[in-house]
């Protein structure tokens, strides 16, 4: 009668699939003598599958029933799918054996909600403990934070997992209400900032003590599913920043909508092109990496990103009147402005520099992309001339080349 | 004036023994040839033979000079086998004994450039190896896997799988260059074999049952997590080239 293990693997890792965190970085585990595993900083991705997405983690549902019908998720009660559950030995077995064939980073375990938030958390915890305490696993655990759970379940959650994560789904209250009327924001808010809080405290203790615990070492992320509501990507990277800078969390990601089925609380959306996807993580990277603020990548004027051209050359577009800069002068903030410039090719030319005037060729050579930079600044032995052309050459050079007009001044006259 | 061409036996000591007799003979060469390259007849050509002395006295020589992180980037860059890159260590290597301040953050020589190109190369070969070893867990308890690296990253991945399965008793073999590492609880020790005898550990008859049920689960695994609505090939392919499908698990049918 029961399901064998294979059978539900497959149900549970289907179901778990929509959530694209995949991270098994931002925490550092050590192994113990006869233990195993560790966690590295970096993170490593095992395999990709065929979408070309990053397998990290054995990521799963304990279970795929449900007492909820949010409208965006596979798993909802009133969904007509295959249900089944895992019984705990079977995810930390799984967990075990895929990880000795270094098939995988680690554990990330989420569940459909049975019975109670804290019943479901308190299964959930059970695995994460009985993995470290029981099996001597370091490898990486990611745990979702149930909304509703008790503080004292997510403390105690804190203590087995590297990261922790509540999902909001939803960008905006309204949109949440209309397709999960059982969720509210202060659900998945509240235990963030009881999460931020334990996380700051743990890090104080342990200063004065080697000894105080961990919580959570990874800090906690969300996930924002993008396409399923009418959001425009101001609203989006407004709520993005704002979690970053009050709740601190580590990673916000976004899900483009894959519409999974009718269902009638939904506005039909085309499926949200993975474009639109992508340019939302390029300024959510501008916005943790490159010092921008969100209303320099979107405005009340522009609300939504340029779905031709990444946010970075948008923004520089819209001020023309920043560029030229100079390489061998500018700091460090005013290169990574630079459409085509990252922080390694900013570090390298800082350092560069100091031996000799950079030049093209040890721009291009440093790893600058050249095509969208030649536009924005000046080196040794080039005056920069391109920026004196009609805007509308400039703003074509910087798309992908697919999308690149020919002859873009060349009137079309039939 | 013809080419000077220096010939060495193609390992890393042999490569330092080689630089020590250069500044010996205060002679530079324009080519250096590994082992098994061919010497072109017309110029003049030096051998140099493998010392241990003369390679440590070497290698001290640049960490006093430098730093072992520098000692560390040449080895590393090194171990990429590629056309010319020994050419290319000996313009670094004569920077740092000549005393000029040692450049290794000189981004406006080429050469440097070029070294931190092959060192990214090198160290992106390490990552996948520690992501691409698939490990297989045969009768007689040994987790055993087979790899085939750009790069002659063997010497550089054994510390992370130490720390990793410090509790296990684990076998990585390079099948393009013929040699491993083997692991069982104490020391990362370097294995030669004749003939396939990894491959037949690694064979149906010679693994567990477990082995297989847990392959089957993993290939399932790696399906069932596939959004098949936003397949892309091209990128897929990117992330993992084609040459290593080989020894992994989950691209077997």
């Amino acid at each position: 009668m029961g399901l064998q293990t294979i059978e539900k693997l497959a149900i549970l890792s289907d179901a778990a699939k929509y959530d694209v965190s995949c991270a098994s970085s931002g925490s550092t585990r050590k192994n113990t003598k006869y233990g195993l595993g560790n966690s590295k900083n970096m993170g490593i991705c095992h395999t990709y599958t065929p979408d070309g997405r990053c397998v990290s983690l054995l990521k799963i549902l304990l279970t795929n029933f449900c007492i909820f019908d949010c409208a965006y998720c596979v798993s909802r009660k009133s969904n007509d799918v295959k249900r089944a559950a895992f019984t705990v030995d079977e995810v930390v077995e799984l967990t075990i054996n895929f990880y000795k064939r270094n098939y995988i980073e680690g554990l990330f375990l989420s569940s459909g909600i049975f019975k109670s938030p804290d019943y479901t958390m308190e299964r959930l915890v059970r695995i994460a403990k009985k993995l470290r305490t029981e099996e001597n696993f370091n490898g990486y655990i990611h745990l979702k934070a149930i909304p509703g759970a008790s503080e004292e379940m997510l403390y105690e959650a804190g203590l087995y997992a590297d990261r922790l994560s509540v999902n909001i789904e939803m960008p905006s209250e309204e949109s949440l209400k209309l397709v999960a009327p059982e969720k509210s924001f202060k659900d998945a808010l509240e235990p963030m900032a009881y999460l931020k809080d334990a996380i700051a405290d743990s890090k104080i203790e342990r200063r004065k003590s080697k000894k105080a615990p961990k919580i959570s070492p990874g800090g906690q992320s969300t996930q924002l599913v993008i396409g399923a509501s009418p959001e425009n990507d101001k609203q989006i990277l407004e709520l993005s920043g704002d979690l970053y800078t009050t709740k601190k969390l580590k990673r916000v990601y976004y899900s483009g909508y894959v519409p999974i089925s009718e269902d009638s609380r939904l506005p039909t959306v085309d499926k949200t092109p993975v474009i639109r996807e992508n340019r939302l993580y390029q300024a959510d990277w501008l916005m943790r990496f490159y010092g921008f603020s969100v209303d320099e990548i979107v405005n009340d004027e522009h609300p939504d990103l340029d779905l031709e051209m990444d946010p970075k050359s948008a923004y520089a577009m819209r001020n023309l009147h920043l560029f030229p800069i100079d390489v061998n002068t500018a700091d460090y903030h005013q290169l990574l402005r630079i459409p085509g410039v990252g922080v390694k090719s900013a570090k390298k030319m800082i350092s560069g520099r100091r031996f000799s005037k950079l030049r093209e060729e040890h721009l291009k050579k440093i790893g600058v992309i050249w095509k969208r930079a030649r536009f924005f600044i000046n080196c040794a032995g080039l005056t920069n001339t391109l920026l004196a052309q009609p805007i509308n050459l400039i703003s074509n050079s910087l798309k992908p080349a697919r999308l690149q007009k020919k002859n873009p001044n060349q009137l079309t006259l039939f | 004036m013809s080419d000077i061409i220096a010939a060495y036996n193609g390992s890393f000591e042999g490569f330092l023994s080689l630089i020590f007799d250069l500044y010996k003979r205060k002679v530079f060469p324009n080519k250096i040839c590994g082992k098994g390259e061919p010497v072109d007849l017309f110029s003049k050509s030096m051998e140099s033979y493998v010392s241990d002395e003369n390679a440590t006295r070497v290698l001290k020589g640049i960490i006093d000079k430098s730093n072992k992180r520098t000692a560390k980037f040449i080895y590393e860059i090194f171990l990429s086998e590629q056309d010319g890159i020994e050419m290319k260590l000996l313009h670094l290597i004569r920077y740092i004994f000549d005393g000029q301040g040692y450049r290794i953050s000189d981004f406006s020589d080429p050469i440097i450039v070029d070294l931190h190109r092959v060192k990214k190369m090198v160290g992106r070969e390490v990552h996948r190896m520690h992501a691409f070893v698939r490990f297989q867990e045969t009768k007689d308890n040994m987790w055993a896997c087979e790899i085939n690296p750009d790069f002659n990253v063997m010497p550089l991945i054994g510390k992370h799988f130490k720390d990793r399965y410090p509790a296990m008793e684990w076998v990585i073999f390079d099948t393009v260059r013929q040699y491993g590492i083997h692991y069982a609880g104490s020391k990362i020790e370097y294995i030669t074999f004749e003939g396939d005898i990894i491959e037949k550990r690694i064979s149906d008859e010679s693994t567990t049952d477990a082995e297989k049920s847990y392959q089957s689960m993993w290939k399932q695994y790696f399906k069932s997590v596939n959004i098949k609505e936003r397949n892309n090939e091209k990128l897929h392919q990117q992330h993992v080239p084609k040459r290593y499908w080989k020894y992994l698990i989950e691209k077997q049918n």
